[in-house]
This record gives structure tokens, sequence and C-alpha cells, in this order.
């Protein structure tokens, strides 16, 4: 219970820093949004109406920075995140990121859970036939490909999957523009074949640092004295890689997945950049091109959240798995 | 288990002594292969002129769009640059954001870990601030902080890198710290009366030089690739000469699906390799720093198998 409680206590704390800094950096950089809404509407709004409308965004610059900020935190909270600044003017924050936040989820997490999932199982299977044929090809290929830039193998998958092959696979957008939504087969179809490449790319670029540090992991487990335990009492195979050895080599595992969580978001930020696949990241991309600061605000906030979601689930896991967490209540 | 502590910190003194990282490089294939690729690198970088007779890369001086001839290794950009010199120009900034952004991280990790392990300051302060940082998606962050800085030039990339990259690195430190705290031949330094400046750089950071050469090339790694995705998005200066800067170039004319696809290959190819030799490098110290992952040599049968990898 204390863990949780600790953990809880985590996610609290960082939420709120990411919240503060969120909010301070605008403020004390050079440029103001004023300026920028100017510019970009090329002086055709009067400077009351401009202020107004930053107004809603919460950018009150007569007023006392505390208040400011006081009010900025409660908005956050209760989802009244302003009305976008960028290339949709006037639209409500939350519906732009409503829309794209269900595409997010699909593509970049089911991908890194499954590129999680599958790089421990082939790293468990290769420090398993240690010194074999798997285990002599798979180390160095990824090593190669765990440094690769994220956004280069998407150039690269377009390359030869679309382009030299005509569009065989198309490259951009989360379905064919001309298409209705609806629950069909077809668009169905259409969705998961926009998904291919993108997805193909996080997880090319993302499973080798999983398959290489489980490997790494479940070699040292392996020398373990209760590893050697389970063999002298006759145990099978299996019973012993899975249950004595993987589940422990799972742990730093575990954890380093929470750790690497933000590298996955870098990346996919820009996977949904090549792509053009309307997700967070993309609408990220669109903020920033238009200074819309209180959709970059809103997708700055989710992705801290989602991170730590994810942080508290590998939290839970990790005490389910090991029994010396729940006691002791510290790692 | 005394006298295990005593074999691995006596094992440790010897590779002080300068024998356990090179000995450790010969015998990795693989970091002899990263350091070649980086030794090349560095030659380029320092000396571009030697690798090309185009003196101004980003000038638009050739005809556009041709293929790769004699003159022009990889043909020249929609803009009519050549490219190989873009890409031999491009080198220098690349690999200096991954040094010099590495090389200030891990000093900061270095600082955060030792600190909060050994100085008895506050470490669960410490700590707390580094799992904060470490958890915070950095990118977004930087990519917001880039737009409010205007036009980043290189030295608001330097910093942005080194404020977001430092966290991983203190971790580990930290925790590696945490456990040579109570070893035998800290604690008889104590007993010795050694000031603790000395303890820390003279007994105690000598035996971590493998983790921490490790934690330098995650960050330059990881600022080499960062870097490239805010340049290649348009945050960088577009007039600089580095890779990610053709990268943008070469998306925003399409390079890909106008026929010129060694516009974009080209610099992510060279990324990745600089990226792989830093990985490849870090290969042979995580085998020093565990010498479980050494490379499997009693096995009768498959010795020589695996020799040849």
């Amino acid at each position: 219970m204390r863990y949780v409680v600790r953990r809880l206590g985590f996610f609290a704390l960082t939420l709120w820093v990411a919240l503060t800094l969120n909010f301070f950096i605008p403020r004390f950089m050079p440029g103001n949004p004023l300026d920028a809404l100017r510019a970009r509407t090329h002086d055709r709004l009067s400077p009351a109406a401009l202020e107004q409308m930053l107004t809603s965004y919460g950018f009150k610059p007569h007023q006392n920075i505390f208040v400011q900020y006081l009010e900025y935190l409660r908005n956050m909270f209760t989802g009244h995140w302003g009305i976008s600044i960028g290339a949709t003017l006037g639209e409500p924050v939350s519906t732009i990121v409503w829309q794209a936040l269900p595409w997010t989820l699909g593509l970049v997490g089911v991908t890194t859970v499954l590129a999680f999932l599958l790089g421990s199982l082939i790293g468990v299977v290769a420090a398993w036939r240690r010194g074999g044929r798997l285990d002599s090809v798979l180390p160095p290929v990824f090593v190669v490909t765990s440094a690769l830039p994220y956004f280069w193998v998407g150039l690269m998958l377009i390359l030869v999957f679309s382009v030299w092959t005509h569009g065989w696979l198309p490259s951009d957008f989360n379905y064919d523009p001309d298409l209705l939504p609806e629950f069909s087969l077809g668009f169905i179809e259409n969705v998961l074949k926009h998904a291919v490449l993108p997805a193909a790319t996080i997880l090319i670029a993302s499973i080798g640092a999983w398959i290489l540090t489980m490997r790494n992991n479940m070699i040292t487990t392996l020398a373990e004295d209760y590893v050697r335990m389970g063999r002298a009492k006759g145990l099978s195979n299996s019973r012993i890689m899975t249950d004595y050895a993987a589940r422990n080599a799972m742990l730093p595992n575990l954890s380093g997945f929470a750790m690497s969580l933000g590298f996955v978001i870098t990346g996919s930020i820009l996977v949904e950049y090549v792509f053009n696949y309307p997700g967070l990241g993309y609408q990220l991309y669109n903020a920033v091109q238009n200074t819309d600061y209180p959709l970059m605000q809103a997708l700055f906030m989710l992705f801290t959240v989602a991170v730590l979601v994810a942080l508290l689930v590998c939290d839970f896991a990790i005490a389910w798995l090991d029994p010396r967490v729940r006691a002791t209540g510290s790692r | 288990m005394t006298g295990l502590l005593v074999d691995t910190s006596g094992r440790a003194v010897t590779r002080r002594r300068g024998s356990g990282l090179t000995a450790a490089i010969r015998r990795s294939r693989k970091a002899q292969v990263g350091l070649v690729i980086l030794l090349v690198f560095c030659i380029v970088a320092v000396v571009p002129g030697l690798f090309t007779s185009v003196r101004h890369p980003n000038a638009l001086q050739f005809t556009p769009r041709l293929g790769p001839s004699g003159e022009h290794w990889l043909g020249t950009t929609s803009l009519g640059q050549d490219i190989w010199a873009q890409l031999v120009y491009g080198t220098r900034q690349s690999l200096v954001i991954a040094v010099v952004a590495g090389l200030f991280a891990t000093v900061l990790s270095v600082l955060v870990g030792v600190t909060a392990a050994y100085l008895g300051l506050p470490d669960d302060v410490l700590s707390m601030i580094t799992s904060v940082f470490l958890v915070i998606p950095t990118f977004p962050l930087i990519i917001i902080f880039a737009t409010y800085a205007g036009k980043s030039t290189l030295i608001v990339v330097l910093i942005v890198l080194v404020v977001t990259g430092w966290s991983y690195g203190a971790n580990q430190m930290r925790a590696q710290m945490l456990s040579l705290r109570n070893r035998e031949f800290l604690e008889s330094a104590r007993v010795r009366g050694e000031r603790r400046t000395y303890i820390i750089f003279a007994e105690a950071l000598p035996t971590m030089t493998s983790l921490i050469v490790a934690i330098f090339l995650g960050a330059a790694l990881y600022s080499l690739l960062t870097a490239a995705g805010l340049q290649f998005i348009g945050l960088g200066d577009p007039d600089s000469s580095s890779w990610g800067t053709m990268l943008y170039w070469s998306e925003s004319q399409s390079a890909l699906q106008t026929g010129m696809p060694l516009w974009s290959i080209a610099p992510g190819l060279c990324v990745a390799l600089l990226g792989v030799s830093f990985a490849l490098i870090n290969y042979a110290f995580d085998e020093i720093s565990n010498p479980a992952l050494r490379p499997v040599r009693r096995r009768h049968v498959k010795r020589a198998r695996v020799r040849n990898t």
C-alpha cells in the first residue's frame, strides 16, 4: 500500500513540474503570443480583438502572474484548454485533441507495446540459446537498428514500399481522404493499410533496444544460483526459462521500458510527421508551425500524462512480478 | 561473500591501470569497427576540404537535379548544391553537437549522481528531480522551447540537449555509486582520513570509467538523433550545414517523390552510421562492466563460429 501511495505521489509531483514548466517557459522566453498572432493575421484584426482572443487562452499580461498560474492549473485539469489560434482558428483545443488521440493510441500505443513484448521474447530466446545461430546474428543487427533515427527509417520505407513500387502501400494520412469513416470491412482494411508503414517504422526502430537489454538481463540472470538450483532439481527447460529466469530478467526491462517511453514519444512525433498521420504528434508539429500556444500546452500536458500513466502501469506490473517491492515499498 | 567483493574490487584496480579498456577494445571486433567509423568522421569533420573541391556547399552554384556522376558523386539537389559536398561539410556540426552535448550531459550526470549517492546531500530530493526529468517527455518540451526561442542557433540546441539529456546517466551513476559506497577500498580510504574529493576522484570514479564512457556514448547518441530530428522538422538553423538540415531541405523539396532519393538517403545514412559507431563502441563497454556478456569462449563446438561474428 505504501508503495502505491509513493508512486501516486511521484505521479502528481511530475505532472505538476511538467505543467509548471509548460506555464513558465512561454512567459520567460523572448517574443509573445500577441506579436505572433498579429503577424499571422497580417494586422487585419484590431489589437483589442486579438487580445480578447488570447484572453480565452489565459493570456492576461496585466494580471498577477500567480493568479494566472492558478487559473492555468485549474483550466488544465478541468479540460478548459482554450481555443486554437492556429490553422483551425477558433476551434476548441479539446475537439482537435479528441480527434487526434485515438489515432495516436492505436498506432503508437499498440506498436510500442507490441515492440516491447516481441523484443523481450526474442531477447529471452536469444539469451537461452547463448552462442547459437540466432544469438550470433541478432545482437549486431539490432545494435544497428537501435541507432537509426525513426524518421529516416520511415523515409526509407516510403521510398521502398511506396515510391519505388508505385504506391503499393500508402505513405500518408490515416485513411484515403475520399472515404467516409464508417464501420465497414473496406474502411477498416483501408485504415490498417495506412498504418502498416508507420507501425513498421516504430517497430523496426524501437525493438532493438528491448531485445538487447532483455538478452543482457537474461544472461546475467541465467548465471544465478537459483537457476542452477532449478536445473539440479530436474525442472523442465521451459519452466526454468520462463518461471525462473525470464520472470526475474523482466524486472529491469520493465523499469527500462518506463524510462525510455520519452524516447518512443520523440520518435513517434517524427513518424507521424513523416507519414502525415493525424495523431497528437502531427498536431504538435502543426501547432508549432502556426505558433498555436493553447494547442501546444494541451498536447504537452497530454504527452506527460500518457508517459506517467504508462509508468504507473509498469510500476504495478513490477509490484505484481516482484514480491520484494510489495514487501518493502521501495525498489 | 567477502572474498568475492575483494576479488571484484581487485579487478577494478587492475582495470584502472589502463589495460582493461584497451584490452576490451582489442578483444571486441564490434568496438574496433565502431572506432574506425568514428575516426573517419572525425577526420572529415576536421579537414572537410580534403574530401571535396567545393568550398561553399550551401551556395546554389550547379545545375539542379543532376544524377550521380564523376563530377558530382551523389548528384545535385533541386536547388543546385552538390550533395556529396554538403554531406562532407555537414559532418562537423553533427559531430560537434553529439560530442559536446554528450560531454556536458555526462559531466552533469556524474555530478548529480555522485552528489546524490555519496555526499549525503539530500538524496531523496536529487533522485526525485532526476526521475522527474527522466519522465517528462523531453522532445515535445524541446520543440516548444525551440519555437519560443525563435530561430535556434547552435548554442540553443546544445543547451536544450544537455538540459534534457543528463537524467538517464545520473540515474545510473547514482545506482552504481550507492553500491560502491560501502565497498572495502572506499571504507579504508575513509579510515585513512583521505579527503572526500580524493576518495571520489581518485578512488571511486576510476573504477567507474566504463560506466562513465557508456553514459557518454548514450548521451552522444541521444543528442545526435534528437538534433537531427529537430533540424529535420525545421527547428534548426536552415542555413547551417548539417545532416539534419540536409534532411529538412530534401523533405521540403519532396526529394523522395521527385526521383532524388540520394538527397534523403545519404544524410540519414551518415546519422545512422555515426549512431551505430557509438552503439558499437558502447557494446565493448557493456562487456567490461558485465563480464557475463563477454563472448562465450569455452563452447567447444560453436567456438569458431562465435569468433567469426
